[in-house]
C-alpha cells in the first residue's frame, strides 16, 4: 500500500465539515423533537387511563423492536405519501429520528418520573395544583434532573445513529467521507479519518457524562 | 417470500454468530477491567472506548474497506479475493467485536455489583485469582446479568441490518429490494416490520425461560 495520504483529508475539509454540520442539526432536531414527543408518551403511559397507556406502549415496544434503518425506510416512503408531495430527505429523516428517538427517550422518562417520590405528587395534588401544573412544576423537573446523564447518554447513541442516514444518501459526515473515498480512490483514510472524527466527539461526549455523573450524585 | 425467507436467514446467521463473537470477548474484556493489574485493566478499558465511540457504520466500512489494505499484502488479498462470504464474515467480525464492547460494560457491572465480602472470604479460604473468578465472581455476576444480555441480544438483531450497507442481502436489504423492483413499498416494509417483531417476541421469550431458570433465590429478577 501506498503511504498515508494526508491532503486527500485536507483538501475535502471544506466538504466534510458541511457533513458534519447537517450531522450535529440532524441529532440536535432530533433530540428537541425525540424529548417532547418521548415527554408526552411517557405521560401518557404512565396516565393511568387504559386506552392511552396500551396505544404508547404499543407504539413504544414496536418502535424498539425494529431496526433504524428500516425506520428511516418507512419515513423515507411514508411521509412524502402523507403529505402528498415530495418533501427533501432531510426531513423524511428527521422525522424519522424523532418518531425513534421518542421511543428510546420515552423510557427513560418513565424510569426518571417513577423515580420522583409518591409524597410529591401527593403533596402537590392537596396544595390544589392540577395535573399538568403538577407534572410542569413538580415532576418533570426533579425527574430531568434524575436523567441528564442518561439523556446525554442517549444523545451520544443518537448522534452515532445519525449516520445511518447514509443509507438514503443523505450527505452526513458519514455520506460525504464515503463520497470523497470514492471518488479520491482514498477509502483507507477516509473511513479511518471518520472513525477517528466520530471518537473524538463521542469520547468528549462520554467523559462529559462521567462529570455530570459525579455532580448529580453528591 | 423466497427473498424474505433468505434474509431471515441471513440476518440469523449473522446475529448469532456475532453474539458468539461478542460474548466470548466481551466476557474476557469485561473480566479484564475488573482485574488487578494496571496494563490489562487499561487495555481493556481503551477497547470498550474505542469500539464503543465509533459508529457501528464505520467500524464495518473501516472493516471492510480498509483493513484489508492495511494488513500486509498477501493477508489482504486473501481478504479481497479468497475470503469465504466475505461480506457476511465481515459483518459478524464488525457487529461482534462492536457488541463485544458493550457486552463487556455488563460483565464488568455485574462483577463490580459483587459484595465485596464475597471476595474476601475467597481469599480467606485460600482460592488464587483464577479459582475466585471461576467459582465465585462469574457464576453470580453471569446469573445477575442476564437480563441487560437480553436486551443487547434484540440489539445484534437489529443492528444486523446496518450489513446492507456492505452488499449483505439480509432481512432490511431484501424488503428494500422487493419495494424497489415491485412498487410494492407498503407491504414489503409492513413484512420486514412484522418479521422484526416476531424475532423479538421469541428472543424475549427464550430469554424471560433463561432469566426464571438462571435467577439466584432471594433476588428477584424484576428488581435486577
Amino acid at each position: 500500500m501506498s503511504g498515508f495520504d494526508f491532503t486527500v483529508i485536507l483538501e475535502s475539509l471544506p466538504f466534510l465539515w458541511e457533513g458534519l454540520q447537517l450531522s450535529f442539526f440532524l441529532t440536535f432536531l432530533a433530540i428537541i423533537g425525540g424529548l417532547g414527543f418521548g415527554v408526552l408518551l411517557a405521560l401518557a403511559r404512565l396516565s393511568g387511563i387504559r386506552a392511552l397507556s396500551l396505544v404508547a406502549a404499543t407504539y413504544v415496544n414496536l418502535i424498539r423492536s425494529v431496526p433504524l434503518i428500516l425506520v428511516i425506510f418507512w419515513f423515507y416512503f411514508l411521509v412524502p405519501l402523507a403529505l402528498g408531495r415530495p418533501v427533501g430527505g432531510f426531513q423524511s429523516a428527521v422525522i424519522a429520528f424523532v418518531m425513534f428517538e421518542a421511543a428510546y427517550y420515552s423510557e427513560i422518562m418513565r424510569a426518571g418520573i417513577k423515580s420522583v417520590a409518591k409524597g410529591q405528587v401527593q403533596a402537590a395534588k392537596s396544595t390544589g395544583l392540577g395535573y399538568w401544573r403538577t407534572q410542569r412544576h413538580i415532576v418533570l423537573p426533579q425527574a430531568f434532573r434524575n436523567m441528564i446523564p442518561v439523556l446525554v447518554t442517549q444523545a451520544i447513541i443518537l448522534f452515532q445513529d445519525t449516520s445511518l442516514v447514509f443509507v438514503v444518501s443523505l450527505r452526513d459526515f458519514m455520506t460525504v467521507s464515503s463520497i470523497v473515498a470514492r471518488t479520491e480512490g482514498r477509502l483507507v483514510e477516509m473511513y479511518l479519518f471518520a472513525a477517528a472524527v466520530y471518537f473524538v466527539i463521542c469520547f468528549a461526549g462520554s467523559l462529559a457524562v462521567r462529570r455530570l455523573q459525579s455532580k448529580v450524585a453528591t | 417470500m423466497g427473498w424474505l425467507i433468505s434474509g431471515l436467514g441471513w440476518t440469523v446467521a449473522v446475529s448469532l454468530c456475532a453474539w458468539v463473537v461478542a460474548f466470548v470477548i466481551g466476557a474476557l474484556i469485561g473480566v479484564g477491567r475488573t482485574v488487578n493489574n494496571r496494563p490489562i485493566s487499561f487495555l481493556c478499558t481503551a477497547y470498550v472506548e474505542l469500539f464503543r465511540n465509533v459508529p457501528l457504520l464505520v467500524q464495518l466500512f473501516v472493516w471492510y474497506f480498509a483493513v484489508p489494505e492495511l494488513v500486509p499484502e498477501g493477508l489482504g488479498q486473501w481478504m479481497k479475493r479468497g475470503m469465504p462470504m466475505p461480506e457476511f464474515t465481515t459483518t459478524v467480525i464488525a457487529l461482534g467485536l462492536y457488541t463485544a464492547s458493550r457486552v463487556a460494560e455488563q460483565v464488568r457491572a455485574g462483577i463490580e455489583s459483587i459484595p465485596k465480602g464475597l471476595k474476601s472470604a475467597a481469599r480467606a479460604n485460600g482460592l488464587s485469582g483464577t479459582q475466585m473468578y471461576r467459582y465465585i465472581l462469574l457464576p453470580i455476576s453471569f446469573r445477575l446479568i442476564v437480563p441487560p444480555l437480553t436486551s443487547e441480544f434484540l440489539t445484534v438483531f437489529k443492528n444486523s441490518s446496518l450489513a446492507l450497507t456492505i452488499g449483505l442481502l439480509e432481512l432490511t436489504a431484501q424488503s428494500q429490494q422487493i419495494a424497489d423492483y415491485t412498487y410494492n413499498s407498503f407491504e414489503a416494509f409492513t413484512a420486514a416490520t412484522v418479521i422484526y417483531i416476531f424475532i423479538a417476541l421469541v428472543v424475549t421469550g427464550l430469554m424471560q425461560i433463561i432469566e426464571t431458570r438462571t435467577a439466584i433465590p432471594g433476588q428477584s429478577g424484576k428488581a435486577a
